[in-house]
């Protein structure tokens, strides 16, 4: 806060229309260390046993405070709640954010994974006493593989860029097992971010790709740049621009052929998740966003999961630890001196992360799969790809979309549309929030100029898409009409906040609360 | 298909407008090869009922602990979860919302972390924290991989008290890199010499405090020696409700610090998700992994939140980020601070001493058995313990009993014989009285 | 005193052909945007031709910063971390990032002069 406010002075602004700064349910609110009653908690706590000795701190107790306020539960229900308000989820509405595959998240995963047998299992107790946890990764895992007709899957890493490292770990130990690790990671210029800095993290040389003006790999660009150095190719299909690419087979053959392994980055995996098994596209490791393809809710940035399926080249190299079903019951693999791993034939490359995977995520992930069933998992590739179309056939003839369809599960245009009008992409963007949608994603891809992204997914009904589809039209209409400029470059008009100054967050970074007494001393 | 809402009707008045016949057309582009990837053999849909009926009972095979009295730690802690976070947690304005990369409509996310780094920075000690990491055991490597990058050297020095999943996840991540990482054997009676292997080429040294065996340590000579010769110091801390009562670790020298969030935010829920904690100091700020929340105003002059310094990151770095990391844990994040809203200052202490007490307690009772041995003379809530037999075989019989005993160093070093006798016990405030008395009675009953 | 730039929007001001001042456009500026942070070279390193010597980065945007003649460090920008905004204002002057003793003569060879940058500017 600038020096000299107050944290009111701070909120109200200087064009609030009323005295609080609060807009009818829209209501200010500070931070907790600025509603500080010392002394107050909304815990009470069971009293402390007597000890015989005093403490066994050895001399190490903390003298000063924490600092941390003093509140009450209802201040502190009140609190997050009105926080609560000032969000935008899936609950709220339309969120077709592309590359994000934002779809509906079950309240029943919610319950079940609250379920004590589930929550309330500690994650080394005796293996007699979890076979019920050791079942359901197991059975995640069958699905899993089932889905995508691959023979392995690792289910420990915790998000999707975990699983990429996974994967590539995967693949760097098999190449190193055949003797030969390779220097060069392949990647096409229209890739995620992650996937450049995953390779990197693995001590791989990034080479880019150059997509075709089909929106494509060049195959022919790739096969130039495969050699004896070229350890990989990371490819995302359906691609960053929402096409499937139709060359795949012939790219992983082409890999395959120059000693390469190809990974597959699955965060598009919703569109053809029941439509095409990923071991038909020779692929050799792919991860799965639990938080996206499975509905398990992305929780503003967290958190996820990213079992990551194997071939039969990367299969024994998988991390630890792993489930295995044994006459027995099922045995968790901690340690690769476990009969299980090395008599096995595994040699595995190590261990992602603590413990045994992201379990409460899997519990809700196996939950939506159960609902939805082969069945329903087919019809929903089906119905996120009809929606992505259907924006597309809507939105056409007002918008510019790059590439010729059809498109799968999301729908890319780019900013020729708003050619000479002044308004940008992150203007148009920003008016949309005004009518009540959470944006698309902007300028990403990068291989097409000011992009826009739009990913319906499933979830959406055809009254929703036609009700975006018309304020999309009449906003595109507006844009181009030259007369609304600076209606644009001021949006949003009506949020919590309008835009924020990240250049001044960027310049002097203030990462955490300061009592302004400390400021006045410093 | 209570999830899906296109109607048949909708689906071909949909297909009708992009012009094709049947959705089949929509996938034309994948090869002939690979189509017909249907998954046949999996079962169809199933009613709420049948799913919950499914899932209760395997949920119904697992001891919980509920069922038996729970003495386990190593890294995840049983604590109670006030009922108010968890409503919290589940409001859908949290729940459903993705990373708030449109501050305007994610001030919620935004203030929440903006809350959550300013908790973390006052319990660790250090003035910055990020948004969170996947759990301790990754934050811990990047704690690792950042030194490097900081001090411009290799080599990587990991305590023998260590959490030997953080030292194992620590060892992966810098396999490809060119560290050098030096982790030392277990080390149950903390005697390790750590400032006798520090020199000019250490980036690093990790320590955890308390240790996983329970030791808790002033890490002041550590951390002076590291100084010295301009390696850095990175302290885990796997049980944060710890710092409530214990010197933090940034007064004690730290240069970073890393924390399994888990113990003060959720149930174990069998050891995940949890939520990676990060400090470390202002100097180092722009080399930290994940993203970061900062202050900032709009254009109305109001006080707003934004995520900052993302030129560090993946998205805009590409192969030079500092991290590959994109995902953090939020909403373990959120259950965090939460938490520690609730409980203020006064919870958050009175909530350590009621551990340490309820721990100490059980450690002077267990000590009154013929061969048992308390091993660290400090600790907070949790110690090693060396027991006259088998302790695997011991924590087997008595979960037979009804309590989970402990976790055996087996479990984690099998091949060290000498750790056959040793086993892991800890003590929240669920432990009350009668359980501690019929752990005790029960573990003589099988000695 | 001579400025010479390169493809990659970095210039080079000789000063009395032994002192080399560096910097970067305002072409280079103004596609990052509003600059936030900029990182220098210590004095005393050596930088080759070609080498990363800082980094500049804006709210959405980091960018390398490769010396554009070979030398040795003798100062930087002390102003800069403080106020980099001084790169979007005065790019070509105050803004400047670090100064070079140099070998002998720079090899000026792949550098453009003025009227060369600006043409090749324009064709951008």
């Amino acid at each position: 806060m600038p020096e000299g406010m107050n944290p009111m002075d701070a909120m109200q602004g200087a064009n609030s229309p009323t005295v609080t700064g609060n807009k009818g349910l829209q209501v200010e609110e500070p931070l907790i260390f600025e509603m500080d009653s010392p002394g107050k908690s909304a815990v009470d706590l069971p009293p402390a046993p007597e000890t015989a000795g005093g403490d066994r701190l050895g001399g190490l107790k903390r003298k000063g405070r924490v600092g941390l306020p003093g509140l009450s539960e209802p201040e502190v229900v009140r609190h997050y709640t009105r926080l609560s308000q000032k969000n935008y989820g899936i609950d709220t509405g339309f969120f077709p954010l592309g590359s994000c595959t934002m779809k509906h998240n079950p309240r029943l995963n919610e319950k079940l994974a609250r379920l004590s047998g589930f929550s309330d299992v500690h994650p080394f107790q005796p293996t007699k006493t979890v076979q019920g946890a050791l079942e359901l990764i197991d059975t995640l895992a069958d699905w899993l593989k089932r889905m995508t007709g691959m023979p392995a899957v690792a289910m420990s890493p915790a998000a999707g860029a975990h699983g990429e490292l996974a994967g590539m770990l995967a693949i760097r130990a098999a190449l190193e097992a055949r003797g030969d690790a390779r220097s060069i990671v392949l990647v096409p210029e229209s890739a995620h971010g992650t996937n450049p800095a995953t390779a990197a993290a693995v001590g791989y040389k990034v080479r880019s790709i150059p997509a075709n003006d089909a929106g494509r790999v060049d195959v022919d660009a790739l096969k130039d740049a495969l050699g004896p150095d070229v350890a990989a190719f990371m490819i995302t299909n359906p691609n960053t621009c929402g096409l499937f690419e139709r060359d795949m087979v012939e790219i992983s053959a082409a890999c395959h052929e120059a000693g390469a392994l190809v990974y597959m980055d699955g965060a598009n995996y919703n569109a053809i998740m029941g439509r095409v098994k990923i071991a038909d596209l020779g692929v050799d490791a792919m991860h799965i966003n639990l938080h996206k393809t499975f509905s398990t809710p992305h929780g503003g940035g967290g958190p996820g999961s990213g079992p990551t399926v194997l071939s039969d080249a990367l299969a024994p190299f998988a991390p630890l630890p792993f489930v295995v079903k044994q006459d027995s019951g099922w045995h968790l693999v901690e340690h690769e001196a476990d009969p299980a791993c090395k008599g096995a034939g595994k040699t595995p490359f190590g261990r992602m992360k603590g413990y045994h995977g992201q379990f409460g995520v899997f519990v809700r992930a196996l939950s939506y799969m159960m609902s939805m069933g082969g069945d329903g998992l087919r019809q929903a590739s089906d119905d996120a790809v009809l929606n992505a179309n259907y924006l597309m056939a809507k939105l056409s003839d007002v918008l510019t979309p790059s590439f010729e369809g059809p498109t799968m599960h999301e729908a890319l245009f780019d900013d020729r549309f708003l050619k000479d009008t002044g308004v940008s992409t992150l203007d148009f963007s920003k008016a949309l929030i005004d009518e009540g949608f959470h944006p698309m994603t902007m300028y990403f891809p990068l291989v097409v100029h000011g992009a826009l992204l739009m990913e319906p997914t499933e979830t959406e009904s055809r009254q929703t898409l036609d009700v975006f589809i018309t304020a999309v039209r009449a906003l595109a209409e507006k844009a181009r009409s030259g007369q609304a400029k600076e209606y644009f470059a001021a949006a949003p008009h009506l949020t919590p906040r309008r835009r924020l100054d990240e250049t001044r967050a960027a310049r002097k970074p203030v990462l955490r609360w300061t009592a302004p007494e400390a400021t006045a001393d410093a | 298909m209570r999830y899906l809402p296109l109607t048949d009707d909708d689906r071909k008045a949909m297909l009708d407008a992009v012009g094709v016949a049947s959705v089949d057309d929509l996938f034309r582009d994948v090869p002939d090869s690979a189509r017909g990837g249907e998954p046949t053999d999996l079962p169809d849909h199933a009613s709420e009922m049948a799913v919950e009926r499914t899932l209760s009972a395997m949920a119904r095979k697992n001891v919980t602990g509920q069922d038996a009295a729970s003495f386990l730690g190593c890294g995840a802690y049983r604590h109670h979860v006030p009922a108010s976070l968890d409503y919290i947690i589940q409001r859908g304005e949290f729940l459903t919302a993705y990373t708030p990369y449109q501050p305007e409509i994610a001030q919620g996310t935004l203030q929440y972390l903006y809350e959550f780094q300013t908790q973390v920075s006052m319990m660790t000690g250090l003035p910055v924290a990020n948004a969170s990491m996947y759990d301790g055991a990754t934050a811990c490597a990047e704690a690792c991989a950042m030194a490097i990058r900081v001090t411009k050297r290799d080599r990587v020095l990991l305590s023998g008290g260590l959490h030997p999943h953080y030292t194992a996840t620590t060892e992966t991540f810098l396999k490809h890199t060119s560290a050098e990482v030096e982790a030392l054997g277990p080390n149950p009676l903390a005697v390790e010499d750590l400032v006798g292997r520090v020199d000019s080429r250490t980036a690093c040294v990790v320590v955890q405090n308390p240790d996983f065996f329970g030791h808790l340590k002033d890490l002041t000579t550590l951390a002076d020696a590291c100084h010295e010769v301009g390696a850095l110091l990175v302290v885990a801390v796997a049980e944060p409700l710890s710092l409530g009562l214990v010197n933090p670790p940034g007064e004690m020298g730290a240069d970073i610090v890393v924390a399994e969030g888990q113990s003060l935010a959720t149930p174990t829920n069998f050891g995940g998700p949890g939520v990676g904690l990060f400090a470390t100091r202002e100097k180092f700020m722009r080399q930290m992994p994940g993203r970061l929340c900062g202050e900032t105003v709009d254009e109305d002059g109001r006080r707003g939140f934004v995520l900052t310094l993302s030129t560090r990151e993946q998205h805009i770095r590409r192969e030079k980020a500092t991290s590959n990391i994109c995902t953090n844990s939020g909403l373990i994040a959120l259950a965090f601070t939460v938490h520690m809203t609730l409980l203020g200052e006064a919870g958050f202490t009175g909530l350590a001493e009621v551990n340490h007490a309820t721990a100490v307690r059980l450690a002077e009772k267990l000590e009154q058995i013929k061969g048992v041995k308390v091993i660290p003379s400090a600790f907070f809530n949790e110690f090693a313990v060396r027991l006259p037999k088998d302790a695997t075989e011991v924590v087997d019989k008595l979960a037979d009993k009804g309590i989970l005993a402990g976790v055996p160093a087996a479990r984690f070093w099998p091949e060290y014989e000498e750790l056959a006798d040793v086993m892991m016990v800890a003590a929240t405030e669920l432990n009350d009285e009668a359980a501690i008395d019929a752990y005790v009675a029960a573990l003589k009953e099988v000695l | 005193m001579t400025m010479w730039f390169t493809k990659d929007h970095e210039w080079v001001r000789v000063e009395d052909g032994n002192t080399a001042t560096v910097g970067i456009t305002h072409y280079a500026q103004e596609q990052l945007g509003d600059v936030v942070f900029v990182e220098l070279p210590e004095v005393g390193r050596s930088l080759a031709k070609g080498e990363e010597a800082a980094v500049v980065e804006s709210v959405k945007a980091a960018s390398e910063v490769y010396s554009p003649v070979a030398g040795e460090v003798v100062a930087f920008n002390k102003d800069l971390p403080d106020a980099p905004g001084t790169v979007n204002t005065s790019p070509e002057n105050e803004g400047w990032f670090y100064q070079l003793k140099l070998d002998g003569d720079p090899d000026t060879s792949d550098l453009m002069d003025q009227a060369a940058y600006d043409d090749y500017v324009a064709s951008l």
